[in-house]
């Protein structure tokens, strides 16, 4: 019986070697360890041993039915790499077709960019305050200290609703809106910017357009410096345009500030150095307009300049944006072709 | 404004070079743009006097001529130039000369006969053709009769320096002229400033012999009126020297005259007027407002029709010239001219600038009266073209003058608290050198041991109270020099308005959606709302209204964002941009009044516009996955009556019975107007509405424990039940334990009857408690059948 026992197992190992399939080894399975299986059969035949002789039997046919069932979960192992293998290589890809994109909208540049200075001036701490595009003469004008006979002011170059209203020229007037407000409400100190779409009586061609977008800072406290609005700005063009960009403040001239300056960056072509596309100035076209509030400016919205001070500067968005982006004609910006907004 | 640096010299010592002064001058305000080279790359042209003209026998059009250049032998050379006659010195370039065009001179051959150069002209000499005298426009250089000859043109017409490209603040008026740009350039670089000296030698006669009357009528136009007369005339050519000037500040030479009021003009910034005297009736002037209707023929012949806010200077008759802007035909200085007027006044700038504006009529006097200058620069400006007239030998200078307005000037005093300019500026400034910016401008000062008390000059009409000091200060002290220093006060983070915060997460969810986000004017043509459609009697056309739009097509304030929207989907789609979804965030503008006087109310919208790929069901997604995002369930009515959307798929939105906004498919009037061939969908919605009913405070709901069971059901039902509301039927059955009801199908078609569709639901059943039984399901599913049977005439399909 010994005998028979192990050459079942021999067989059994012989014939589970050479299956390459489940199949294969499910019947060879079935035809050693299953209910009518060879090992069953042999162990009916135990009835006839002695005694002595069965638990000995017992445990080599134990033994045998281990080993093959092994053999049957390693077969089954090997059988199943084999497969997921040639599934495997069944199964490449052109990696190089086509994806599916889902489709992703896109954000018009100029509002990129004017989100984009807003959050450095948040990060500052600058609260970002809205104000209407049609505004007093007085907010745009009177209060901002503009000269009664300013060519600004003239029907050639200011869109007129009536006699006191206009299409705000510039953003400055929420300055004038946000302080006399916080002197109204006792909220004094002030740092804010401002956003928004601004109107001045210009054809379209390359560079003009009648409606184009400012952005407005402004900030009022005791003790507030031409030496930190240098500091403000200084930070907020590295911000903008990284670490190696320097700022050259030139004095110029604003009704609502004194003194007031022009700020340049340096020529983004040649970082300074001196180009053709800066006449070898290295310095680009002014950034921005700044300067301390104009004395007049704070006592027309009730604050008191022996007691506070304050600085403002103000900037165009659409250029910066053409800069920032490359693009050669305010045009695009208000024609909305898809393909162009696509880019950004 | 054209600054000569040769010319600023004359009364300004300059230390440093060209790129330098540029450097410098910018940095104290003149921004200097461009530094232009007026070295000329020209060698070997030489003076040479044309001694003999004759006609080369082989050509019509050439000439031989035979020019002296102080050689041994004159040279021949043959021309085709019209402009010159034995005797005339002029240029000669020799053999091998290189003009800065690169013309380069040889020696050549016309029709057989040697020639061995070349005369030259001002083009050929590189200078702009607007500077170029007319008599030597396309023509040869004439130069004056006392030139040596021989000499190298570099030295005699003194192709030499640079001038700079300088952009005068709106402040600063006695800047645009060499005399104030003199004046900065010493207080930039700290050297010493020289006034012209103004002397006239010999004065004829008293002007009271020649001139009747100097007047000014209109006080508020015209502040002072300054005449002086001058005899004995001959018109001719202005000296080489001061042609040459005028041309490097950018001036055509005209004649001797008229170049000494232009020379003047640009030295000391105040425009003259030269009357020929014997033509003025009355022999007087008077500044006054022309008369209604009354019409002027100016110098350039042209006819213009004056009004009565324009200032003129007539005579006892009629207008002489529109004042500051333009001299009048009949009283022009001409050849014939013995005896002139010769005016100097200080007009209200924002007159001129209307006048100027309204009459389409600039010049650089007009320029310069748009400013505000100073009454005092009358006389001495006017003498000084006395003495210039003088000096040049252009006529005499009658003793005496006649002049009405303003004369006396008395200096107002400012004060300056050095405290404060260092304090404003954020840098401490010594009281010495303060003393020293303000005196170094002329702006006469002195320190008490408190404050410094400043005389202002009559050329510094800006300075009115201690910021302008401080600025002088600041700006002589150098921007550039204040130290950088951050603010001080509490840091915290910046906030922005909730309803910028909706903005902002609503363009976010937009853009996540796949939308692409459009920035459109604010103000429409007002045909706009004929081309949507928009009826008569409608809200929607009472828009503000700007006086003084670009053109109609710019006119009205828009009131919708609709029509822009369609002009974008237009242009792209007439681009062959085949597909869309586009949206933009906008202010409308609502009056409270007509004609509007009040601020008029400013609302946020948001527009959407879709065509293409896209339909209906598209946009009503987007728009309720985007108001979901926002915690906003809303409800929607069929819109049939708006007539800018198709009646039959269009629906008003609302959220808590609020009317949020409209969305659907344009009309096909709309599509005709805006000659659209794919079909468009819009939306328009308020965005404070959304404000309101945003419910983002989102809270974690526990997760379901216990399975969920889902029944379909399909029933058939009449064509026109809205599957909305069978749906919301079905959820109303059992609202604990129907957790969602979704259509999956709906068909139409074989099998069905016409007028009947087969509408198909998949209904979640949960109990949040425990594990549902099958029995409880079937029995709400069958519950489910009756109600759909009852309310909609549904019957069930097996």
């Amino acid at each position: 019986m010994k005998e028979q026992l192990l050459k079942l197992k021999s067989e059994a190992l012989n014939r589970l070697k050479e299956c390459n399939d489940n199949d294969s080894i499910e019947k060879a399975r079935i035809h050693y360890l299953g209910k009518k299986g060879e090992l069953t059969s042999i162990l009916r035949s135990m009835g006839s041993l002695s005694a002595e002789e069965r638990p000995k039997m017992g445990k080599i046919a134990n033994e045998v039915r281990a080993v093959i069932e092994a053999e049957i979960q390693s077969m089954k192992e090997v059988v199943r790499k084999k497969e997921t293998a040639e599934r495997v290589k069944s199964e490449t890809l052109d990696i190089t077709m086509p994806g599916r994109s889902p489709e992703v909208g896109r954000r018009h540049p100029l509002m990129i960019v004017k989100e984009e200075l807003e959050s450095v001036f948040m990060r500052m701490g600058y609260d970002v305050i809205s104000g209407p595009e049609i505004e007093t003469v007085q907010n745009n004008f009177d209060d901002l200290n503009a000269p009664y006979d300013h060519p600004s002011r003239d029907w050639s170059d200011t869109f007129y609703i009536s006699d006191e209203l206009v299409l705000r020229t510039h953003t400055s007037p929420v300055e004038i809106r946000v302080m006399k407000e916080a002197v109204k409400e006792g909220k004094l100190p002030i740092r804010m910017v401002s956003t928004g779409r601004t109107f001045r009586f210009d054809d379209v061609d390359d560079t003009h357009s009648p409606m184009f977008h400012q952005m407005e800072c402004l900030v009022v406290d005791k003790g507030v410096t031409m030496a930190n609005l240098k500091d403000s700005i200084d930070q907020f063009v590295k911000e903008l345009f990284g670490n190696s960009m320097k700022t050259r403040f030139r004095p110029h001239n604003f009704p609502f500030t004194e003194p007031s300056a022009e700020v340049d960056v340096s020529c983004p072509i040649c970082m300074g150095k001196g180009c053709p596309s800066c006449n070898g100035t290295g310095w680009s076209m002014e950034l921005l307009g700044c300067g301390m509030t104009h004395p007049n400016v704070l006592r027309n919205c009730g604050i008191d300049p022996e007691i506070y001070s304050g600085y403002a500067f103000g900037m165009g968005i659409d250029r910066v944006a053409m800069v920032k982006y490359g693009i050669p004609n305010i045009r695009l910006l208000f024609e909305n072709d898809v393909r162009f907004l696509k880019q950004f | 404004m054209l600054v000569p640096i040769k010319w600023i010299k004359k009364y300004v010592d300059i230390n440093v070079d060209d790129k330098t002064l540029a450097d410098k001058l910018t940095l104290t305000g003149s921004h200097v743009d461009a530094v232009i080279d007026y070295n000329k790359d020209v060698t070997n042209v030489v003076t040479g006097k044309i001694l003999e003209i004759k006609q080369h026998p082989n050509a019509d059009k050439l000439v031989i001529t035979q020019i002296d250049i102080n050689e041994n032998e004159p040279i021949q050379i043959i021309t085709g130039a019209r402009n010159i006659k034995e005797g005339d010195i002029v240029p000669v370039s020799l053999e091998g000369a290189v003009l800065p065009n690169g013309l380069k001179i040889k020696k050549s051959n016309f029709r057989g006969l040697p020639s061995y150069g070349m005369m030259v002209s001002y083009e050929e000499l590189g200078f702009d053709d607007k500077v170029i005298p007319k008599e030597a426009r396309d023509g040869i250089i004439i130069l004056p009769q006392d030139t040596p000859l021989g000499r190298d043109i570099k030295e005699v017409l003194e192709l030499t320096g640079s001038a700079l490209e300088v952009e005068v603040t709106f402040n600063r008026p006695d800047c645009l002229n060499i005399v104030g740009m003199a004046r900065e350039t010493a207080a930039t670089l700290g050297t010493e400033f020289k006034f012209p000296q103004i002397e006239i030698k010999n004065e004829e006669g008293n002007i009271k012999d020649y001139l009747n009357a100097v007047e000014i009528e209109d006080e508020d136009l015209c502040s002072r009126f300054y005449v002086r007369v001058i005899k004995d005339i001959k018109i001719g050519p202005s000296p080489l020297w001061m042609q040459r000037t005028l041309m490097d500040a950018g001036m055509r030479p005209i004649n001797n005259v008229v170049d000494v009021t232009n020379y003047v003009m640009l030295e000391l910034g105040q425009p003259l007027h030269a009357y020929d005297l014997d033509k003025l009736e009355g022999k007087k002037l008077i500044a006054r407002r022309a008369k209604k209707d009354e019409k002027i023929t100016t110098i350039d012949q042209n006819e213009r029709s004056l009004d009565e806010n324009m200032l003129v200077i007539a005579d006892a008759v009629k207008p002489a010239c529109i004042a500051g802007v333009m001299g009048g035909y009949y009283s022009e200085i001409s050849e014939d001219t013995k005896i002139m007027a010769l005016e100097t006044a200080n007009f209200n700038p924002k007159s001129v600038r209307e006048t100027s504006k309204k009459l389409g009529l600039r010049s650089e006097a007009s320029a310069r009266n748009e400013k505000a200058m100073s009454y005092v620069m009358c006389e001495i400006a006017s003498n000084r073209a006395c003495q210039l007239i003088e000096m040049i030998g252009a006529g005499t200078v009658v003793g005496g003058y006649i002049q009405a307005g303003k004369s006396e000037y008395e200096a107002p005093v400012v004060t300056l608290r050095p405290h404060r300019a260092s304090s404003l500026l954020g840098a401490e400034i010594p009281v010495a050198e303060m003393l020293n910016s303000l005196n170094t401008l002329e702006i006469e000062s002195v320190y008490d041991g408190e404050k410094i008390r400043s005389k202002i000059p009559y050329f510094r009409t800006d300075i009115e109270q201690e910021a302008d000091l401080i600025e002088e200060v600041g700006r002589l002290y150098g921007f550039e020099n204040i130290e950088s220093k951050p603010l001080r006060g509490s840091t915290r983070v910046g906030r922005k308005s909730e309803m910028r915060m909706l903005e902002d997460e609503i363009k976010s969810i937009l853009w996540a959606m796949g939308l692409y986000e459009i920035t459109t004017y604010s103000f429409i043509s007002p045909k706009a709302y004929d081309s949507i459609c928009t009826p008569k009697d409608s809200p929607l056309r009472n828009y503000v209204k700007i006086l003084n739009p670009l053109g109609e097509d710019f006119s009205s304030m828009r009131t919708t964002l609709i029509p822009n929207m369609l002009e974008v989907i237009q242009r792209n789609s007439n681009r062959g941009v085949g597909s869309a979804k586009l949206y933009e965030v906008g202010s409308i503008f609502t009056p409270k009044d007509q004609p509007v006087k009040e601020e008029p109310i400013e609302k946020l919208k948001l527009t959407i516009g879709m065509y293409g790929n896209y339909d209906y069901f598209d946009l009503k997604g987007i728009i309720e996955s985007m108001l979901l995002r926002l915690g906003i369930e809303v409800s929607l009515e069929a819109l049939t009556d708006n007539p800018t959307f198709h009646p039959g798929r269009t629906a008003a939105l609302y959220a808590d019975n609020v009317m949020l906004g409209v969305f659907g498919e344009a009309s096909p009037e709309v599509m005709d107007n805006y000659d659209l061939d794919h079909r468009v969908y819009l939306a328009e919605i308020d965005v404070a509405g959304i404000l309101n009913c945003k419910n983002t405070d989102w809270k974690y709901e526990a997760l379901p424990k216990y399975p969920s069971i889902v029944r379909d059901i399909a029933v058939k039902v009449k064509d026109e039940v809205p599957v909305g509301h069978m749906a919301e039927a079905i959820q109303k059955v059992n609202p604990y334990l129907i957790e969602s009801v979704t259509l999956f199908d709906v068909y139409k078609g074989e099998h069905i009857e016409e007028g009947y569709k087969s509408t198909a639901f998949s209904v979640t059943y949960r109990n949040k408690e425990r594990t549902l039984k099958e029995k409880e399901v079937e029995k709400i599913h069958q519950k489910v059948l009756e109600v759909l049977e009852k309310k909609f005439g549904a019957s069930l399909r097996e």
